[in-house]
């Protein structure tokens, strides 16, 4: 068995692992990324729509050129890159990380580290989680299984296609599938709102006259081998509503239902996961419970825009910094979700440096406001054009303006939304 | 002239791979028909995975004690064939002391057919033996001699080994007549292929009754029984660490809590007759039943936990037992129907009932000098230590590229499987796992396919799900006229 010993070890090299990378060799310290797959990158490589970058590089990307921009970047830096490489497990010896990985050429390998960076991503949602009835015939893919097929490979899933959900991917496949030739029948959202971003049910859905039913749901899957046909069943006021179900023939489903972080190497060294984003619970500091291990990008909670996931990398990768160097923040306190939102990310604040948070609204919403409070008293109140679930909302808090009231180790931040 | 074997096995689901695989053991030219593309494919696919206790029939049935005898056969067959099998223990847990007095009547079957180390149980041990019990139970039954396995890796087990003692296997064979003819049956597949055959040992499960009357022997209806089951995560709290049975209805053993061997948990099944053989489709008033009833027996049991759902079929005879029998109206025609629960654990007992027959019969059974009970093991990464792992890289690198990352299946495990003849993807899913875990495939299909492709020379248009239509991908960007729907 191989050993390594690096100061940080980074778990995964897509958009998350190799900012918080770049930003902590930066700062000169040595690092070190695996990535399982053969290529930096990660899922931005088979995302070949443009509107990634918009934030971070102020012009539009496609994913694979939003990644290059990256991997150049970490090229440049003194980072130690092994791909085809996956990490089975983290041991916690406290004062060091023992973290076990192996690949085909290197057999298994022990790094030992100071800190790790959990930057993982997500995974899709599947049939079974959505526990949609009706036969199991082949033909019933996510839409970023169909996704790599079609763009990496050249592969097309099938000729007449229905998405279930409205979120990005299954509406850029949407696009995809209809520039490729296949008839895309219609996407089916069990919401009475759109799951993506708007920008994606104009440029993917309008532009292409593809129905979306809205509160609607795919009630049964037909087809012995393969799909021949879905029910799709409306809900009024949440509730099917069986007799004005109707049918339409297809012979492939797309599954775009939502993402879930994948934290199961997290799971094992003892982190403790978020019942509201499925990510790690994290400080202020963006640090698990287990000292030492952080969290960044999809596997915290899925982010809407890459340029969100790198923002928070890079800030992950400061904060590793001031860990090397004996400078992590002070005391944290906790966060709590407000009214109408879904879920706030970090889940504790500190007073000794600015705070930036993340939120997901439960409600759709022209001219909300959000609304902090310390301990029961408001201390900001901003108003929000326009507010739903599929856009996260940040909210940034300055130092001075929790310093300035008395905090004690009961003190609950809790940030709203009003309608 | 068309193959002439001693025995034709029609079916390969576990039941026909036991037969197979005792009849191996003999001089015998033997091949196994079967109309999938794959072993294991039909009723076995969706079986349970129960070694059961040996309680839940009385001794007057066949069938009861076919499954003492197969409970007891398994801890070699595991020696041999290294498929996952664990005896856990089955506890069923009454609620009321109407369902004590139901319990108390499966303890006496146990005690009477002679399942070891049954016991009953009062309510503090059954919430020592199992923890996650639910608070209310009154009581209950304990079969230690009770347990699990993986269904399709029993079988496909059992089929590796007949095949390693020269058995035959023809997949894609759906037997469409069989005349008998001089002492010899002659065997017509609906795609043409012909065989010839003495014996002829149906074993087509669901359709058994089809089979007997193509060849013109009894008449009887296999009636179906649905039933629907759902598969939770790995980390999910319910998984228990016996089966738990609640008190069975008159229909059926009822919807239990199983912790397969692989740590999933399975929720299931229902049970409902049914018409159409081939309807394989779950519903949700099944889904709610099911963990309604699961969470009655283990109140952890979640929703949020769900990977997959699928269906089952038991095929069932009027009277509720086995069939097995020489046919009364064809010569060497051994029926061997109606092999619903308990027939995974009955099966190498069936197989030893099914050789005896023939023999009885006047089939002349000589040992082969050279037969081998065991297959080669192949390595899993996942059931491997860091050290062996490291060993099985540096022998084969392909033991370092894992596929699958839900389950953690690597390059060498995929090429096992491919190599032994399971190159579908669900041959493979069942052979390796990968694909069965919380992704269900989302990340690692397109990666087997391409090893399918390497190892087979197919292109990607040849790859199926399990055979039949059921492609994956049949256009390349292109094959499309484009601009259609603009």
């Amino acid at each position: 068995m191989k050993k390594i010993e690096r100061e940080v070890l980074i778990i995964g090299g897509g958009s998350a692992g190799m900012a918080a990378a770049a930003e902590i060799a930066e700062k000169g310290h040595s690092v070190v990324i695996v990535e399982r797959e053969s290529t930096m990158g990660g899922i931005l490589n088979q995302c070949i729509h443009n509107g990634f970058g918009l934030h971070r590089f102020k012009e539009e990307l496609t994913g694979p050129e939003y990644a290059e921009r990256y991997v150049n970047i970490i090229n440049e830096l003194p980072i130690d890159q092994y791909t085809g490489m996956t990490v089975t497990e983290i041991d916690d010896q406290k004062d060091f990380k023992l973290v076990y990985a192996f690949s085909s050429h290197e057999g298994m390998v022990e790094f030992k580290v100071k800190a790790v960076v959990l930057a993982m991503g997500c995974r899709e949602r599947n049939r079974g989680n959505i526990g949609t009835p009706g036969s199991r015939p082949s033909g019933v893919f996510t839409a970023g299984l169909a996704q790599r097929l079609v763009n990496i490979d050249g592969l097309i899933p099938g000729k007449k296609c229905v998405i279930v959900g409205s979120g990005d991917i299954g509406l850029i496949m949407a696009r995809r599938l209809s520039w490729v030739g296949a008839d895309v029948q219609a996407v089916v959202e069990i919401q009475p709102y759109p799951a993506g971003l708007t920008r994606n049910i104009v440029q993917c859905l309008n532009d292409f006259n593809i129905p979306l039913h809205l509160s609607h749901i795919v009630s049964k899957i037909y087809g012995k081998d393969r799909v021949e046909g879905v029910d799709i069943t409306p809900l009024i006021d949440g509730i099917e509503a069986p007799v004005q179900t109707f049918h339409i023939d297809c012979d492939t489903l797309l599954l775009s239902v939502g993402l879930v972080p994948d934290n199961e190497v997290s799971k094992k060294a003892g982190v403790i996961i978020s019942n509201q984003t499925s990510g790690p619970a994290v400080d202020g500091n963006l640090m698990t419970n287990v000292e030492g291990i952080f969290a960044c990008g999809n596997v915290l909670h899925v982010h809407d825009l890459v340029d969100f996931v790198t923002e928070e990398s890079i800030r992950c990768g400061s904060y590793v910094n001031s860990y090397l160097e004996g400078k992590t923040k002070g005391s944290q306190y906790s966060v709590m979700a407000g009214a109408n939102v879904r879920y706030i990310t970090p889940n504790k604040f500190t007073s000794d440096s600015d705070n930036k948070f993340y939120l997901r609204s439960m409600i759709v919403k022209n001219q909300a406001e959000l609304v902090v409070s310390l301990d029961g008293r408001e201390i900001i109140r901003k108003k929000q054009k326009h507010v739903q679930p599929s856009e996260m909302i940040s909210c940034e808090i300055k130092a001075d303006l929790l310093k300035s009231t008395g905090l004690n180790e009961k003190s609950r931040l809790e940030i709203g939304l009003k309608s | 002239m068309p193959e002439t074997y001693d025995v034709t096995v029609i079916g390969a689901g576990v039941t026909g791979a036991a037969i197979a695989r005792k009849l191996s053991s003999y001089k015998l030219k033997t091949v196994v028909v079967e109309k999938e593309c794959d072993v294991s494919f039909g009723v076995s696919k969706a079986n349970s995975g129960i070694i059961h206790g040996g309680f839940h029939h009385d001794f007057s049935a066949l069938k009861s004690r076919l499954e003492i005898r197969g409970n007891i056969l398994f801890d070699q067959l595991k020696e041999e064939l290294h498929f996952p099998f664990k005896r856990c223990g089955i506890v069923v847990a009454a609620f009321s002391s109407d369902e004590m007095r139901t319990v108390e009547k499966l303890y006496e079957n146990g005690i009477q057919n002679g399942a070891v180390g049954i016991e009953l149980c009062n309510h503090d041990r059954m919430l020592y033996l199992e923890p996650k019990l639910n608070k209310d139970v009154v009581g209950g039954l304990f079969a230690p001699g009770g347990g699990i396995v993986e269904p399709y890796r029993l079988v496909f087990s059992l089929m590796e080994s007949a095949k390693k003692n020269g058995v035959e296997l023809l997949t894609k064979f759906k037997v469409k007549s069989g005349t008998l003819k001089n002492d010899l049956y002659t065997i017509e597949a609906e795609d043409g292929r012909n065989i010839q055959s003495r014996w002829v040992i149906n074993a087509a499960g669901l359709y058994c009754d089809e089979i007997s009357c193509i060849f013109g022997a009894e008449e009887y209806t296999i009636n179906v029984r649905k039933g629907e089951e759902f598969l939770l995560d790995k980390n999910a709290t319910a998984y228990t660490s016996r089966v738990v049975f609640p008190v069975p209805s008159k229909d059926s053993k009822g919807m239990l809590v199983i912790p397969t061997v692989e740590g999933t948990t399975m929720v299931g099944p229902t049970a409902t007759i049914i018409d159409n053989k081939e309807d394989y489709s779950t519903t949700k008033e099944n889904f709610k039943k099911i963990f309604s009833s699961a969470r009655r027996l283990v109140p952890v049991v979640s929703e949020r936990d769900i990977t997959t759902s699928f269906t089952g079929m038991r095929p069932t005879l009027e009277g509720d037992d086995f069939y097995i029998e020489m046919s009364k109206k064809k010569d060497r025609f051994i029926q061997v129907a109606g092999i619903q629960s308990p027939g995974l654990t009955a099966s190498p007992a069936i197989a030893e009932y099914v050789k005896d027959i023939m023999k009885r019969n006047g089939l002349e059974l000589i040992e082969k000098p050279d037969y081998d009970p065991n297959i080669d093991k192949v390595p899993r990464f996942r059931n491997s230590s860091k050290e062996e792992i490291d060993k099985l890289i540096e022998e084969n690198p392909a033991y370092g590229e894992i596929i699958c990352r839900c389950e953690n299946i690597t390059e060498a495990e995929i090429i096992a499987s491919i190599r032994e003849g399971h190159d579908s993807l669900d041959g493979i899913k069942f052979y390796t796992r990968a694909r069965m875990g919380r992704c269900q495939g989302g990340f690692c299909t397109y990666k087997i396919m391409k090893i399918v492709c390497r190892e087979t020379g197919c292109s990607m248009n040849d790859i199926t799900k399990r055979g039949g239509e059921s492609w994956i991908v049949n256009k390349k960007i292109g094959d499309f006229t484009t601009g259609s729907k603009s």
